[in-house]
């Protein structure tokens, strides 16, 4: 790990009405290094994401992402590294894929939009990414709207991952898939992650999966985050009574 | 030649006129650029060139010679009512020919006579948005125009080329203007494109109900775009027109009979009655 943290945010706060949805909110993440935010639904983990990633400002707080602050940059200048270095993957595939567009375009539109003019290129790199995440090649002029769930999802992955970004953003990528699909997701995930030395930030309630993918682990509740630390040591050894709870609740097969 | 009394001259008010020129100078100085105006009701339903008929009121003098062509041809309703509605409210001289024009109003075509630095284009628009139907915000796309991030135009010609092999695309093929904006060239065909690029005339554009207007100076560069490996080909029907033998305009099929007969003629017909008269003066 080196020296400098790739992103660090710096007391964010941002209130809803009277609601704090993020209460001085701190987080480093460094390159390499996967972070899971967990916490109940309406703790403010979403609206972080959304933060950090710039498509939502803050009330108050600094986001700095290679020493660029991130809030203060202009949106062309977001919108390239959002194309570039950064990468978002949503819960709902369709948010993030382009349904009346087949797999092949999908996956090349983040290389068009950067500058690649070359057909044959594209084709040729959608469909190693279709092989990477465990799509036949013989589909890539399928709609996604064809596939099924687990399938759109690693797709908006291969989309998301094609050039090589430093920084992941993932909301409840395995919302809405049934376990089975859930499980050889995560594991497709983890190969990405540390073939590409990618840094993710994930956010999750399945502290399951939390586990099985984080290095880190940071719990929030009402906008606060109220315990972090390495993933085992968090889950293992919970401080905070939320956190008690939380990996209490959690169902043994 | 004088004009009816009962309305201004070309029609439009003065202060309309007024306002649609300023749209059209702000037009020129950002190429490709699509300025809102404030879109009159004409005397003409949406669709038969109401953006370009004000755009020609608005530039119109008493001395101009004024065309008027509707996919190539000048004897089509549109083109023979428009033509006779200015000759009417703007008592102007009006032409067939190309080459007598000062102000050339176009739905679907560029005319195969080259143009020059004396003549305006001035092309009825149905919708100026060459994202449309690609991104379906309208705030969204003026975005993707400001941040110049025109990924996605590709990704519809990367998807034509996934399904049919080829660039499908053969008419509002889209064109970058300048090397900064993304327009659309209104529905020529594509075969028209390659005339747009430096082209002696200044080029306008109309779009009546969307109510924009962009514009292409004179000598300004206008590429279509395409992939490395596949690059822009201009489509033609691989055939000579009936009428005048030419082999390289831009030809119509025409349906001659109900038995599958059919021929190939020039679609622009000031140009093919130039070479029919020619080719008789000669015999």
């Amino acid at each position: 790990m080196s020296e400098m943290p790739l992103l660090s945010a710096r007391d964010l706060q941002l209130h809803f009405g009277r609601i704090a949805a993020l209460d001085h909110v701190d987080l480093d993440i460094w390159p390499g290094e996967v972070v899971a935010i967990v916490g109940e639904s309406g703790s403010g983990k979403t609206t972080l994401l959304r933060v950090l990633s710039g498509m939502m400002a803050p009330d108050a707080g600094r986001v700095v992402f290679d020493g660029q602050d991130v809030l203060a940059m202009g949106e062309a200048a977001r919108r390239n590294l959002m194309r570039t270095q950064w990468g978002f993957v949503h819960q709902n595939p369709r948010d993030g894929l382009r349904m009346g567009v087949s797999a092949g375009g999908n996956i090349g539109e983040r290389l068009m939009a950067v500058g690649a003019r070359h057909y044959g290129n594209i084709r040729g790199e959608a469909t190693a990414w279709l092989k990477r995440v465990e799509i036949s090649p013989e589909r890539i002029d399928d709609l996604p709207r064809n596939f099924s769930g687990g399938m759109q999802q690693r797709l908006q992955i291969a989309r998301t991952l094609v050039t090589r970004p430093r920084l992941v953003f993932m909301d409840e990528p395995t919302g809405g898939l049934d376990v089975s699909v859930q499980a050889r997701l995560l594991d497709m995930i983890r190969g990405l992650v540390a073939e590409l030395g990618l840094a993710v930030l994930i956010v999750t309630h399945d502290i399951a999966a939390a586990r099985l993918l984080a290095h880190r682990i940071l719990v929030m509740r009402h906008g606060q985050v109220v315990e972090q630390g390495l993933t085992d040591r968090v889950l293992d050894d919970p401080q905070h009574p939320y956190t008690q709870l939380l990996v209490a609740s959690v169902l043994a097969a | 030649m004088t004009y009816d009394p009962g309305y201004n001259f070309a029609y439009l008010d003065e202060s309309t006129k007024r306002m649609i020129r300023r749209a059209i100078l702000k037009g020129v100085a950002i190429p490709g650029h699509q300025v809102p105006f404030g879109s009159r009701e004409m005397p003409l339903p949406y669709g038969w060139g109401t953006g370009g008929i004000q755009v020609t009121a608005s530039i119109l003098g008493p001395d101009d010679t004024l065309k008027v062509i509707d996919q190539g041809a000048d004897d089509t309703t549109n083109a023979v009512s428009i033509r006779a509605f200015f000759r009417r409210v703007a008592g102007v001289a009006t032409t067939e020919r190309t080459a007598e024009a000062t102000v050339i109003q176009t739905r679907h075509r560029i005319p195969e006579h080259p143009l020059t630095e004396q003549q305006i284009i001035v092309y009825q628009v149905p919708m100026p948005e060459p994202l449309f139907r690609l991104e379906p915000r309208i705030a969204e796309t003026k975005r993707m125009h400001a941040l110049a991030d025109y990924g996605l135009m590709h990704v519809r010609l990367y998807e034509d080329i996934a399904r049919h092999g080829h660039i499908a695309t053969s008419y509002n093929y889209p064109v970058m203007v300048n090397g900064r904006y993304l327009m659309a060239p209104s529905p020529i065909p594509a075969f028209d494109n390659p005339k747009m690029d430096q082209m002696p005339a200044l080029q306008l554009f109309g779009a009546g109900r969307e109510k924009r207007i962009y514009a292409v100076p004179p000598y300004t560069g206008v590429r279509s775009l395409d992939f490395d490996d596949h690059p822009f080909r201009p489509i033609r029907a691989p055939h000579a027109c009936a009428l005048c033998g030419s082999r390289e305009s831009y030809l119509d099929e025409v349906i001659t009979d109900d038995s599958g007969g059919k021929m190939f003629v020039c679609s622009d017909t000031s140009y093919c009655t130039e070479r029919q008269t020619a080719r008789e003066a000669a015999e």
